[in-house]
């Protein structure tokens, strides 16, 4: 579904990215794990063009990625929660969630997905006509990536939907991604928190400094041994 | 009321006609500015830029309406709308050719490139139009005087008023109420994300340029029903004091440029009626006002905080 290909990305001079390649297949959850400023973020900024990427080559459903323009993406089923959730603070939970069906004609519908995302998220429903810069970290994260299931994506990309939210909060939402995962989505997840995201995902990727270094399921990456001391760090503190 | 009328005069020195013939002057300048100050927030509030060429949109309005009477012999309503569309086009082009190549540069550089564009439009005004004043089409409808009592009062001074409202109110259903104005509200706050939400960015903004320049029309061509002079530099003053306006109500807020304006027309008619030996100071009045302002509240009366965007 999404392939890319000897991904390079600098800023200024600082090289982010060093020639990655990673394969999302349709219908999997895909996970990438890496350290702070591995090139996480890099990588996902360059899908959606808010990078110029040096050279690679990224491509979705057999298209040339970097000819479709941002605001054409979700229309071809991309979707992404940033880092850092970039609800609109001023807008209420409503408009948040409605902005994410911006390019949806289809009302009926758009009405009906709005019900499942409130069922997905019961807190939001509460929370309707609250402006979004007042919610809880936690609530923002639910609202993101809300308003990113509004567009009905066919790509779900997740940028640490996990950072800066209580275990229980965390729990909540990678149940809810393996909900819509189960409904049919494909994902794409970045994750510092490797161990919960190793355990969802079908195939994870390790990003060091902007160099994949390991690639396998989520299962024999969990396994191996150089993964466990480098992002597992809390299991192998639990074994002692 | 005649009592009230005696006491009023012994507390302000002014007999209660006058007041309120000072009021509803200083409303009608007051919606003047307050229109043309929404274009100033629009823009601010979308690109962090100050768009010195505002002013000089608003002069090339009064230009297009005065040349689709005299030289098209349109009727004025024609000429006048016509003028307004012109104006939202002409500050679509603006954007488009001065600011959107950019947009990613340092600040100072667009800012510059608006000074730039503010000086091409007035000597192309110059150089297409002719340096001398011209005078404003005149519309009998609009500009004859009805008699109130004792006073008697320009239409003008009421219509002024009457449209303004009647374009705040559309503008701000717009804002509010529809998916344009939710993109623009996108834009202005996050434009990266509102692009990742499936939002056209340029559109958006060559659509918040449109209208700004659109309100301003409307403000330029009541301005030019009021003070029938028109000339090149003519946008200059006006279009400094909308800015102040914009600042002092809280600029990147709509609501704050409306009330900024009101108090700038409202203010700087009162000062005049009643030190009339000030009145060679009318114009310093605005700026005097604006460093009160800024001293006591520098993010404006509506006081949001201005995220600085980097
Ligand atoms: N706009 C930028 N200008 C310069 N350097 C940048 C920029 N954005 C990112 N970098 C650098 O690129 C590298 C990769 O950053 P990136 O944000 O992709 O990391 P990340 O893997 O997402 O990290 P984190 O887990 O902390 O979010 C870092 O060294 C970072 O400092
Ligand atoms: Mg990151």
């Amino acid at each position: 579904m999404l392939k890319i290909e000897n991904l390079s990305v600098a800023y200024g001079g600082i090289e982010a990215l060093k020639g990655i390649s990673l394969e999302v297949e349709e219908g999997k959850i895909v996970t990438l794990v890496g350290a702070n400023g591995a090139g996480k973020s890099t990588m996902l900024r360059s899908i959606v063009g808010l990078v110029k990427p040096k050279a690679g080559s990224i491509t979705y459903q057999g298209k040339n990625l970097f000819a479709v323009k941002r605001h054409d993406l979700v229309k071809n089923g991309i979707a992404l929660v940033p880092e850092g959730r970039r609800v609109f603070p001023d807008m209420t939970v409503l408009e948040n969630l409605k902005i994410g069906a911006f390019t949806r004609k289809d009302h009926q519908e758009i009405k009906a997905d709005l019900e499942w995302i409130y069922t997905l998220f019961p807190r939001l429903k509460e929370r309707e006509w609250q402006a979004a810069g007042t919610l809880s970290g936690g609530e923002q994260q639910m609202l993101a990536v809300g308003r990113a299931l509004m567009s009905r994506p066919k790509l779900l990309m997740m940028d640490e939907p996990s950072l800066g939210l209580a275990p229980l909060i965390i729990k909540d939402i990678f149940n809810i991604i393996r909900k819509i995962h189960s409904q049919g989505m494909t994902i794409l997840l970045i994750e510092q928190n490797a161990n919960a995201a190793l355990h969802l995902a079908d195939v994870g990727y390790v990003i060091e400094t902007g160099r994949i270094t390991l690639k396998g399921t989520g299962k024999e990456l969990l396994d191996n041994e150089d993964v466990k001391k480098a992002y597992l760090g809390e299991s192998v503190v639990a074994k002692k | 009321m005649m009592n009230f009328n005696a006491v009023f005069m012994y507390l302000t020195g002014m007999d209660l006609g006058t007041f309120l013939q000072h009021l509803t002057n200083g409303i009608s300048l007051g919606s003047l500015y307050a229109l043309v100050a929404i274009g100033y927030t629009m823009v601010y509030g979308t690109l962090r830029l100050i768009n010195f060429a505002h002013g000089d949109v608003f002069m090339m309005t009064t230009y297009f309406a005065f040349y689709g009477v005299s030289t098209f012999m349109m009727p004025w309503y024609v000429s006048f709308i016509l003028a307004i569309i012109l104006t939202g086009a002409l500050g679509m082009l603006l954007e488009k050719w001065a600011y959107r190549p950019l947009r990613d540069a340092p600040k100072i550089s667009i800012m510059i490139s608006a000074i730039g564009a503010s000086f091409l439009l007035e000597n192309l005004a110059v150089v297409l139009f002719g340096g001398r004043p011209k005078a404003f089409p005149s519309v009998k409808i609009l500009t004859d005087s009805i008699q109130l009592g004792s006073v008697s009062i320009q239409k003008l001074t009421f219509v002024i008023p009457i449209v303004t409202v009647i374009f705040l109110v559309g503008l701000l259903y717009l804002i509010n109420h529809t998916k344009t104005g939710m993109a623009m509200r996108a834009v202005a706050k996050d434009y990266e994300t509102a692009g990742i939400m499936g939002v056209n960015v340029n559109l958006t903004i060559s659509q918040t340029f449109a209208i700004g320049s659109m309100l301003a029309a409307v403000g330029a061509i009541m301005w030019g029903l009021k003070f029938p002079q028109i000339a090149p530099l003519m946008g200059v003053m006006p279009g400094l004091k909308a800015f102040i306006a914009a600042v002092i109500g809280g600029i990147g807020n709509i609501k704050g440029a409306v009330i900024g304006g009101f108090i700038l027309g409202i203010g700087e008619i009162m000062i005049v009626g009643f030190l009339p030996s000030l009145s060679g100071y009318r114009d310093a009045f605005a700026f005097i006002f604006l460093i009160v302002i800024l001293l006591f509240k520098p993010t404006g009366i509506t006081g949001e905080k201005i995220a600085e965007k980097v």
